[in-house]
């Protein structure tokens, strides 16, 4: 069964590490060593619903654009 | 570097370097002329019933690149860039049989009606194909566009990017190429040996392309042989061939091999245990190794295998286009464990470090270029897990013991 469900997309070429997602996004996603996002998934994080509004803020507030949310339809 | 083939017999016409010689006439002697008007629909299904897939790296299904591909003003582009310092096929491919990619390219660009054709190779290899397309009657208008000589300009991002801006870069792959790549157009991407195989498909049908090959792995491949071999060698194998096969054809004694390099610098080690596993996807599974773009690296017995993957890691690190912080500062700080290891360094969890990281930068790049980094790392530290453990307590078989 397919299922629509949110995601966030990191671009990580554009992406400096300041880590300013981390701060709005903490459940979702943690610094590296070097201070680039991780979360689950890689480039492209799981979001679940009741985390959408944040998810929404930590992509308007990049200031490099690097951050996407998108639905997408996994198996 | 010499092509080499298998018994021309399990090779239906004789392999994609049957003609012998680079020019029009000698390919025309030996394939005869290229069929025109295959739609898109019967070449879908002519590439279905085949089984070809993509000889670039990834190995996808030919046929269903070209379903993805949307239509309107479609571009097509030969990937003949191969990056990688040990392969060689692509160059080799391009310098002797130029005329079965140039057919290979005008007829998917004829079936997905494509405006504009693209050939991107490195510049000896443009210089063989425009020699090859000024022979031509049917006169196809391709664009000969120059790669440079770097491991990563060969991704698939970085050669639209190429062909765009050109800086041969990666870039986030957000958008599907098929739908939306060069300027926004649909765009097939094909590796040139792939379209070659396809150039034989359109003429002798999907049967033919049976002919030679397994099931699982109809047709026959090219592989570029190198490492620890008497000569670097570019061989046609049928598919499902064997590690030894391959070997023997090229001259190299497998006895005096330790393991062998699968895929090349983002591939795996394939140890002499396994050498008689067929070079497949499922053929070499435990190991995680694919033929990938038929890269074979010979490492021979006593020689370390820790100070060879060493030396890969930091070459795979150096060629980071440093556009991402994971690939950019992970790449180097694995490869400076992985140095560690191979010095003799006795530190207990500088294994676990060196896991910890490839897990760490896997995923994380506008690229695969992390991914294939980590993977090879994990490999080394799988095949040579004794070697691993001699040198953490001060001894290396190769180097006789520091201890
Ligand atoms: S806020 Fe944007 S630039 Fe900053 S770390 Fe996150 S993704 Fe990268
Ligand atoms: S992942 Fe590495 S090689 Fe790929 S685009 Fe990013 S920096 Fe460049």
């Amino acid at each position: 069964m397919s299922r629509r469900q949110l995601e966030l997309h990191i671009d990580f070429a554009r992406c400096d590490g300041r880590g300013l997602c981390t701060e709005l996004l903490p459940e979702l996603l943690v610094r590296d060593d070097w201070g680039y996002p991780v979360g689950r998934g890689g480039r492209d994080v799981h979001v679940p619903e009741r985390l959408s509004d944040a998810a929404q803020d930590a992509v308007d507030l990049c200031p490099l654009q690097a951050l996407m949310l998108r639905r997408v339809t996994r198996a | 570097m010499t092509a080499m083939t298998l018994d021309p017999r399990q090779l239906g016409t004789g392999g994609l370097f049957a003609a012998g010689r680079p020019d029009l006439a000698a390919h025309e002697a030996a394939y005869g002329r290229r069929p025109s008007g295959w739609t898109r629909k019967e070449l879908l299904a002519e590439l279905d019933a085949s089984g070809l897939t993509g000889r670039g790296g990834a190995g996808f299904p030919a046929w269903r690149k070209l379903a993805a591909t949307g239509s309107g003003r479609a571009v097509v582009i030969a990937n003949g860039a191969e990056g990688e310092p040990a392969s060689r096929k692509d160059a080799t491919l391009l310098r002797e049989a130029p005329h079965l990619v140039l057919d290979g390219l005008v007829t998917v660009g004829e079936a997905v009606g494509a405006s504009t054709l693209f050939l991107y190779a490195t510049r000896d290899s443009l210089a063989s194909v425009a020699q090859a397309l000024a022979e031509r009657r049917d006169r196809p208008k391709v664009k000969l566009v120059e790669a440079p000589e770097a491991f990563i300009s060969g991704e698939a991002s970085a050669v639209v990017n190429a062909l765009e801006t050109g800086v041969a870069l990666p870039r986030d792959k957000a958008l599907r190429l098929g739908t939306s790549g060069y300027e926004g157009r649909p765009t097939l991407l094909h590796n040139v040996e792939t379209l070659a195989h396809l150039a034989l498909v359109a003429r002798f049908g999907a049967s033919w392309f049976r002919s030679a090959g397994t099931a699982e792995d109809p047709g026959t491949r090219l592989y570029s042989l190198s490492g620890d071999v008497p000569t670097e060698w570019v061989v046609e194998a049928p598919g499902g061939a064997t590690v030894r096969d391959v070997l023997r054809l090229g001259h190299a004694e497998p006895s005096s091999l330790a393991a062998v390099l699968v895929g090349g610098f983002h591939g795996a080690w394939v140890p002499a245990e396994a050498f008689d596993l067929p070079l497949t996807g499922r053929g070499l599974a435990r190991y995680g190794a694919t033929p990938g773009a038929g890269v074979l690296m010979g490492l021979a017995r006593g020689r370390c295998g820790l100070e060879s993957s060493a030396g890969i890691v930091r070459y795979l690190a150096e060629s980071s286009a440093r556009q991402c912080g994971p690939c950019m500062f992970g790449l180097p700080a694995m490869a400076s464990v992985i140095e560690r290891i191979a010095a003799g360094e006795r530190t207990p969890w500088l294994a676990s470090e060196a896991e910890r990281l490839a897990g760490l930068v896997t995923g994380r790049g506008a690229c695969r270029h992390p991914d294939g980094s980590a993977k090879f790392v994990h490999s080394t530290l799988a095949v040579f897990r004794d070697e691993v453990q001699a040198h953490l307590s001060g001894m290396c078989t190769a180097h006789r013991g520091w201890a």
